[in-house]
């Protein structure tokens, strides 16, 4: 199979890879990289697990070839915390219980990222759209939806 | 959170440090920092994936296979059959010595539902394994299939699984778990209404977001390290050790973090092949679920039928219950006679009946074998039980919480199935609800108590 | 044996490419081709794909829109010159999908999706396929046929009167989901009787269709209860919905004529 050079960044740091062409970003970044914080749910787009964040916009690394991300600045749940310090996101899933199983956790907490960068104050509903591409089969989403409310909050209490 | 002590407060001593205080999950951390790890979550250089090829038919005969092209096709490093597995035929329910063994690991000369495994290729990477599965032939003489309860126990229905002999599985007690508790008959007879109704409900998928699946290692120690998402680590370890005939001792399961699981996990059906094409190939091989294997052939919830038929008096209370369950366990056992068998003792309910007559049948059908869900065997009885108790309700003209309340199981009732009732909370619950939800219910049912009966 | 990506300057280029082999594919965002590739589809084994500068441009002009066959739903929805197709967009998907799902892919996308197309086929949108307009209608019928392995440069329509745009997507999870049907409408009024009526229909057929007879029926009427009643009982007329996960045919036809005149009625 025909390898292809890739250069982005991830989480800010500088990655080349060589990738099997065709690959998807999925791949390349869990068994290239090992970043395994990007879960593999469906590959069918449907669930969200897999979502990351690719120049500011919210993607499924699972519909994503590897090659089309060359020069692009990745960013995923696996780089969000400043060593032991949590990104408010992770502290308020973490405090806030919208986590049980953990599998859809990363992608969930990437679509919640992606809201709060272009919009720090969202309402409930906002929070609703913008995680409605992402499947939790445990919370019942209700403690998700606080977490992202209350992520906010903190954010703009920081903020002032 | 808000507890609400006043209930049951000479029972207990009202020392609790930790229920009504908020905790941490233990394990949040991970998940939020995305650094827990799934059986998924691991590289490992030389790593073979396992694809399965499937039947396209609910019910055929397999004349031939030609697997020639397929294992010539760059990429593939082994196909298994049948004829690699050392016990090949088995039964999960086996530990618990329920029997007989009813289902191939993979497929002989015959496949039950359309899904049955029945080779599996090992190949360098999926793209190859899925290149490979479509360039094996199988031969197949399709032949009629039974897709329900009611067909599968029509008179000539087509004999779905041969192991069986019929359509039902056969229990020591006959073709159906029972419960007998005094006599329906005389309570039908002595009864002011009688409400029959039938209820009915489709299989039922966990959908768990991380599908189904294994990676197993081959180490140097000549034992098989097993990653997997198992919710039934003895289970897997006991029937992996029966099917490879492999001693217990070189199986290593790794798990206890599984990404969803909801009883959809319980069954043994990817690791003892994963492990067999570890130690036939000396490599390591992962078998994960396509989600659309995730919904299509792990087992749902079974499809049931129930028909309930109760006696109940002007006054609220039921004085005969007859049900007959039927539970589609699919093409094989897995844990449906179990299941079947729960139901039965499950029902009449959470009500104390004194007439009482229960049988409870696992049916086989050219379906989707189906296993565990949450509330195995009771959820698809619960909900029938529950509507059927509004219907009631209606038909003596009551409030349906206070027709519960009348009957309601307490403390020392003697259950259907001859167990005494301990430590029911039905009442206080119902009282509980009755108050949080502001439904009006009568003083004489706030009244009442799970410890002592009135009067 | 394998997959490969290979991406072209020009469409054209990216045509010959289609052209020399049967098992490549044009990739659009990829949501449904590397779906397919991630499910096994092992009947291709190379994505085409251009970097063309007009498959990502929009223009808005002259009463005309022109929007490249590689703009995504996202960019539609932030475009202000297209405010009325935003809530066309928003209905595709979620938020990741749409940053990838494309208006080409879109015209390809077999039932239930397609929602984009079928807004397409309500406005009488023009494709650019070699050079040569191909009306939306004409590209669909021959989708998988005449059309199989043709590239859509971009689509293009003239504006819609305001306020005669009208979109509706049913489905059965909330916020949204997949369709069980979508239906868009662009009902042009004059002296309190409907002029003109354009009506399309997602997941009532195999692809996005029109409904001609429902057109006919409302000319001439009212845009009223009464009025639109006679449009209302061939609501189904041509149609051949699918049975899928989300809806059975016979459900799809009980509930079109109910969401088809509630769009009507909106104001
Ligand atoms: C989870 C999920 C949810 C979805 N929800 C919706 C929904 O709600 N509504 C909806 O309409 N769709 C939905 N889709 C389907 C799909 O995402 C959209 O239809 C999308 O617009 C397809 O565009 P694409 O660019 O991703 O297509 P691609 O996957 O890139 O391509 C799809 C097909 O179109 C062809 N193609 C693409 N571009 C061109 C071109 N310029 N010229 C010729 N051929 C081309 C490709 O060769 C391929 O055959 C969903 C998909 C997923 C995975």
């Amino acid at each position: 199979m025909k390898k292809v050079p890739v250069q982005f960044t991830l989480n800010g740091e500088d990655k080349a890879e060589f990738v099997e062409s065709g690959a998807t970003l999925l791949k390349a970044l869990r068994e290239k990289i090992g970043d395994t914080s990007v879960k593999a749910g469906c590959q069918q787009g449907t669930c969200g697990s897999c979502a990351v964040i690719v120049d500011g916009e919210l993607r499924l690394s699972c519909l994503t070839l590897a090659e089309r991300c060359d020069g692009a600045a990745i960013e995923t749940t696996g780089g969000l915390a400043h060593g032991e310090v949590l990104h408010p996101l992770q502290r308020a899933f973490n405090e806030g219980f919208a986590t049980q199983c953990g599998f859809c956790t990363p992608g969930m907490i990437m679509a919640a990222k992606a809201l709060l960068d272009g919009n720090p104050q969202p309402s409930r509903e906002d929070v609703v759209e913008a995680i409605s591409g992402n499947i939790c089969r445990c919370t019942g989403y209700e403690p998700i939806i606080q977490a992202i409310l209350a992520a906010a909050r903190a954010n703009s209490l920081s903020a002032a | 959170m808000e507890l609400r002590k006043e209930y049951f407060a000479d029972e207990r001593k009202d020392d609790l440090k930790e229920i009504g205080q908020p905790r941490l999950r233990s394990d949040a951390l991970g998940h939020v920092t995305g650094t827990t790890t799934f059986f998924a979550d691991r590289n490992l250089p030389g790593l073979l994936h396992l694809k399965m090829v499937r039947s396209p038919h609910h019910h055929a005969r397999i004349r031939a296979i030609d697997l020639s092209e397929a294992g010539r096709h760059p990429g593939v490093v082994r196909i298994l059959t049948a004829d690699d597995v050392p016990h090949n035929v088995y039964t999960i329910l086996t530990l618990i010595q329920v029997g007989p063994e009813d289902e191939t690991v993979l497929a002989t000369d015959k496949v039950r539902w359309k899904g049955e495994a029945i080779v599996a290729i090992l190949a360098d990477s999926e793209r190859a394994a899925h290149e490979a599965a479509e360039r094996v032939k199988v031969d197949y003489e399709v032949l009629p299939a039974v897709l329900s309860i009611d067909e599968a126990l029509a008179p000539g229905a087509p004999i779905v699984n041969e192991y069986h002999g019929q359509n039902y599985y056969r229990y020591d007690s006959g073709e159906s778990r029972k419960v007998r508790f005094g006599d329906v008959e005389a309570g039908f007879a002595g009864a002011d209404h009688i409400l029959e109704q039938t209820y009915g409900s489709g299989p039922i998928e966990h959908a768990p977001t991380e599908t189904t699946g294994c990676i197993v290692v081959p180490e140097g120690s000549g034992r098989y390290t097993c990653y997997t998402n198992t919710q039934a680590m003895f289970f897997t370890l006991d029937n992996t050790s029966i099917i490879l005939q492999m001693d217990g001792a070189k199986l290593h399961m790794v798990g206890g973090t599984v990404g969803g699981g909801f009883g959809g996990k319980v069954d043994v059906i990817v690791e003892p092949i994963a492990i067999l094409g570890a130690k036939l190939t000396g490599r390591p091989v992962s078998f994960i679920y396509s989600r659309e294997e995730e919904m299509q052939i792990s087992s749902p919830r079974a499809a049931e039928k129930l028909v309930i038929k109760d006696g109940v008096m002007r006054d609220g209370r039921i004085v005969a219950r007859y049900v007959k369950a039927y539970i589609d366990a699919g093409a094989y056992s897995r844990h449906s006679p179990y299941g079947a068998q729960k139901s039965a003792a499950h029902f009449p309910g959470p009500y104390t009946v004194p007439n009482v007559w229960v049988d409870s049948h696992c049916v086989y059908t050219n379906r989707t074998p189906s296993s565990a869900m949450r509330g195995f065997g009771v959820t698809i009885g619960d909900f029938a039980l529950e509507v059927q108790m509004d219907k009631l309700a209606r038909l003596v003209g009551m409030d349906p919480l206070e027709f519960r309340f009348v009957n309601a199981y307490r403390d020392g009732d003697m259950k259907a199935h001859r167990q005494p009732t301990e430590g029911a909370a039905l009442i206080e619950c119902m009282q509980e609800a009755a108050r949080a939800s502001n439904w009006p219910v009568s003083e004489k049912y706030l009244q009442m108590s799970s410890a002592r009966r009135e009067g | 044996m394998g997959l490969g990506l290979k991406t072209f300057p020009t469409l054209a280029a990216a045509g010959e490419a289609l052209a020399a082999s049967a098992t490549a594919r044009y990739l659009g965002g990829g949501t449904l081709v590397v779906r397919s590739a991630n499910e096994g589809d092992v009947r291709f084994d190379t994505y085409v794909t251009a970097s063309e500068q007009a498959l990502t441009d929009i223009t808005v002009a002259d009463g005309r829109a022109t929007i490249g066959a590689g703009v995504t739903m996202a960019r539609i929805v932030r475009e202000p010159a297209l405010g009325f197709l935003a809530p066309v967009a928003k209905a595709v998907g979620g938020a990741a999908i749409r940053n990838m799902a494309t208006v080409g892919g879109n015209l390809f996308a077999p039932v239930p999706y397609g929602d984009f197309a079928v807004a397409l086929l309500a406005l009488d949108a023009n494709l650019d396929i070699d050079g040569q307009p191909v009306a939306a209608s004409t590209f669909l019928a021959g989708r998988d046929t005449t059309h199989a392995r043709a590239l859509v440069r971009s689509v293009s329509f003239a504006l819609p009167v305001d306020g005669t745009f009208k979109f509706a997507k049913a489905s059965r999870i909330r916020p949204k989901g997949v369709s069980v049907v979508t239906i868009a409408a662009v009902v042009e009024e004059r002296a309190g009787t409907i002029s003109s009526a354009r009506i399309a229909y997602g997941c009532m057929a195999d692809r996005p269709i029109r409904a001609p007879a429902v057109e006919m029926a409302l000319v001439g009427k009212a845009r009223t209860a009464e009025g639109i009643a006679a449009a209302l009982a061939v609501a189904t007329e041509g149609t051949t919905p699918p049975t899928d996960a989300i809806a059975s045919a016979w459900y799809r036809s009980e509930v079109l004529p109910v969401h088809l005149k509630r769009l009507l009625l909106s104001a």
